[in-house]
C-alpha cells in the first residue's frame, strides 16, 4: 500500500506524534521545555535539520544501495546529521547572529536528537519515496514542535502553582507528558 | 594503582547512586519505546551496555591520539561502529527481538549515556576504570529498563516473561503497554524514589 504524502504528514505529525508516541527525541523534550520562548526557535532549528538530514539521508541511502554498502548506513547517517548541524550553524551565525545567540547551546546538542536520526533511518525502514520523506520529516518536525510548545506552555503554569515536593522535578515532566501523551491517542487513526 | 574497594565503588556509582535511568533520567527514548515487555528490555539493556562498554574501552585506549577539535564527531563515528555490529549481531542471534526492537537498536547511537560517558570519564581515565566505569552505568541502565519493563509487562499484559501470572480471569490494563504507560510508570518509579530520599533526608 502506497501511503500518500498528506498521510504520511498528518501520521507523523499528530496519530504517531514523534515524541508522545514514538519516544523520540525526549531529551530535548524534556531538558529544554521549561520556557515558551526557547521553545519555538528549538523546534524550528530541529524541523530544518531534520529537513537537510532527510534529503541528504535519501540521496545517499540510494548511493550505498547502488553499491551494496548498507551496513554503511547508520555511521553515513549520523555524518551527514552532524554536519548539517555545523552547516546550520555557521549559516545561522553569518546571517542571523541574534537568532544564533539566542540557541546558544541547543543548536550542537541537536546532533545528538534521536528524533532527526528516527527520521532518516525510519524513512529508510519504510522506503519512503522522495516526496514522502519530505513530507515525513515536515511532519516530525511539526510534531517535535508541537510537543515542545505544549509541554512548555504547561509547565510555565505549572511553575506558578504549589506542587508537593516530592512530585517535583523530572517526576512531575513525566506524569505531564503521560496525560499529554494520552490524549494524543485520541488521534488515533486519523492518518489512516 | 587502583584498589579493589575504589574499583568496587567506582561501579556502584552508575548501577546506584548515579543511575543513568531513574537518577539522572538520561538515554530516556529507548528507555520508554522498547519497555513494552521484560525480556524486550533485558535485551535492549544488554546490547546498550556492549556498545557503551567497548566503545569506552575504545575511546579511552585512543584518547592521547584524538585531537580536542574532532573528538566529539570521532566518538560518534566510533559508537556508530559498534551499534552497526550489535545491530547485525541482534539481527543473526533472533529475528524476532530485532523486529520487535526496531529502529531503537540503531538509535542507540544518539543515546546521550554513551556520549555522556565518553565525553565525561572514558577520555580522560585509562582503559581499565572505563571499562569498569562504563559497566557499572551499562548494568545501572539495564536495571532501570529492566524494572520499567516488568512493570508494565505485569500490569499491561499480567505475564512477566511471556509467562501468564494471574490465569483467564485478569483484565489487562492496556494503557500500560502503550505510550503513555511508559511516561505514567517511570513517573511513578521516580516518584517511589524521590520519596524513598526525601524519607531518609528527613529522617
Amino acid at each position: 500500500m502506497v501511503e500518500s504524502p498528506g498521510s504520511v504528514f498528518i501520521n507523523a505529525f499528530l496519530a504517531n506524534n514523534f515524541v508522545l508516541a514514538m519516544f523520540l527525541g525526549l531529551c530535548p523534550f524534556l531538558g529544554v521545555s521549561s520556557k515558551l520562548e526557547t521553545a519555538l526557535p528549538m523546534g524550528a532549528a530541529t524541523t530544518f535539520v531534520m529537513f537537510v538530514a532527510s534529503t541528504t539521508a535519501f540521496g545517499v541511502n540510494a548511493l550505498l544501495t547502488a553499491f551494496g554498502l548498507e551496513f554503511l548506513r547508520l555511521i553515513a547517517y549520523i555524518v551527514i546529521i552532524a554536519s548539517s548541524v555545523q552547516l546550520v550553524e555557521m549559516v545561522l551565525k553569518k546571517h542571523s547572529p541574534a537568532l544564533f545567540r539566542a540557541l546558544g547551546i541547543y543548536l550542537p546538542l541537536i546532533t545528538t536528537n534521536c528524533a532527526v536520526l528516527g527520521v532518516a533511518l525510519f524513512q529508510t525502514a519504510r522506503e519512503y519515496d522522495f516526496v514522502q520523506a519530505l513530507m515525513f520529516a515536515a511532519g516530525a518536525g511539526a510534531g517535535f514542535t508541537l510537543a515542545l510548545l505544549l509541554m512548555a506552555s504547561v509547565r510555565e503554569r505549572l511553575a506558578l502553582s504549589e506542587v508537593p515536593a516530592v512530585v517535583q522535578g523530572t517526576a512531575l515532566s513525566l506524569m505531564l507528558a503521560g496525560i499529554l501523551s494520552l490524549s494524543f491517542m485520541g488521534f488515533a487513526g486519523l492518518g489512516g | 594503582m587502583k584498589t579493589r574497594p575504589l574499583a568496587w565503588e567506582e561501579f556502584m556509582e552508575g548501577v546506584w547512586r548515579q543511575n543513568p535511568v531513574f537518577v539522572m533520567a538520561l538515554g530516556m527514548c529507548p528507555v520508554l519505546a522498547v519497555s513494552v515487555s521484560a525480556i524486550n528490555a533485558l535485551s535492549m539493556g544488554l546490547a546498550t551496555t556492549f556498545v557503551l562498554v567497548s566503545s569506552c574501552a575504545l575511546i579511552s585506549l585512543l584518547r592521547k591520539w584524538i585531537p580536542k577539535e574532532v573528538r566529539i564527531a570521532t566518538y560518534i563515528v566510533i559508537i556508530a561502529t559498534f551499534v552497526t555490529v550489535v545491530d547485525y549481531l541482534i539481527q543473526a542471534i533472533s529475528l524476532t527481538l530485532y523486529e520487535a526492537l526496531g529502529a531503537f537498536i540503531q538509535l542507540i547511537v544518539v543515546n546521550c549515556i554513551i556520549l555522556g560517558r565518553a565525553e565525561a570519564h572514558a577520555s580522560k581515565n585509562p582503559p581499565l576504570a572505563a571499562i569498569i566505569n562504563a559497566l557499572g552505568m551499562g548494568v545501572g541502565f539495564t536495571l532501570g529498563l529492566f524494572a520499567l519493563g516488568s512493570v508494565r509487562e505485569i500490569l499491561g499484559a499480567g505475564a512477566w516473561f511471556g509467562i501468564s501470572l494471574f490465569g483467564d480471569g485478569f483484565q489487562p490494563w492496556v494503557v500500560m503497554l502503550l505510550p503513555p504507560g511508559g511516561f505514567f510508570v517511570l513517573g511513578g518509579w521516580l516518584l517511589l524514589f524521590s520519596f524513598f530520599a526525601r524519607r531518609r533526608a528527613g529522617a
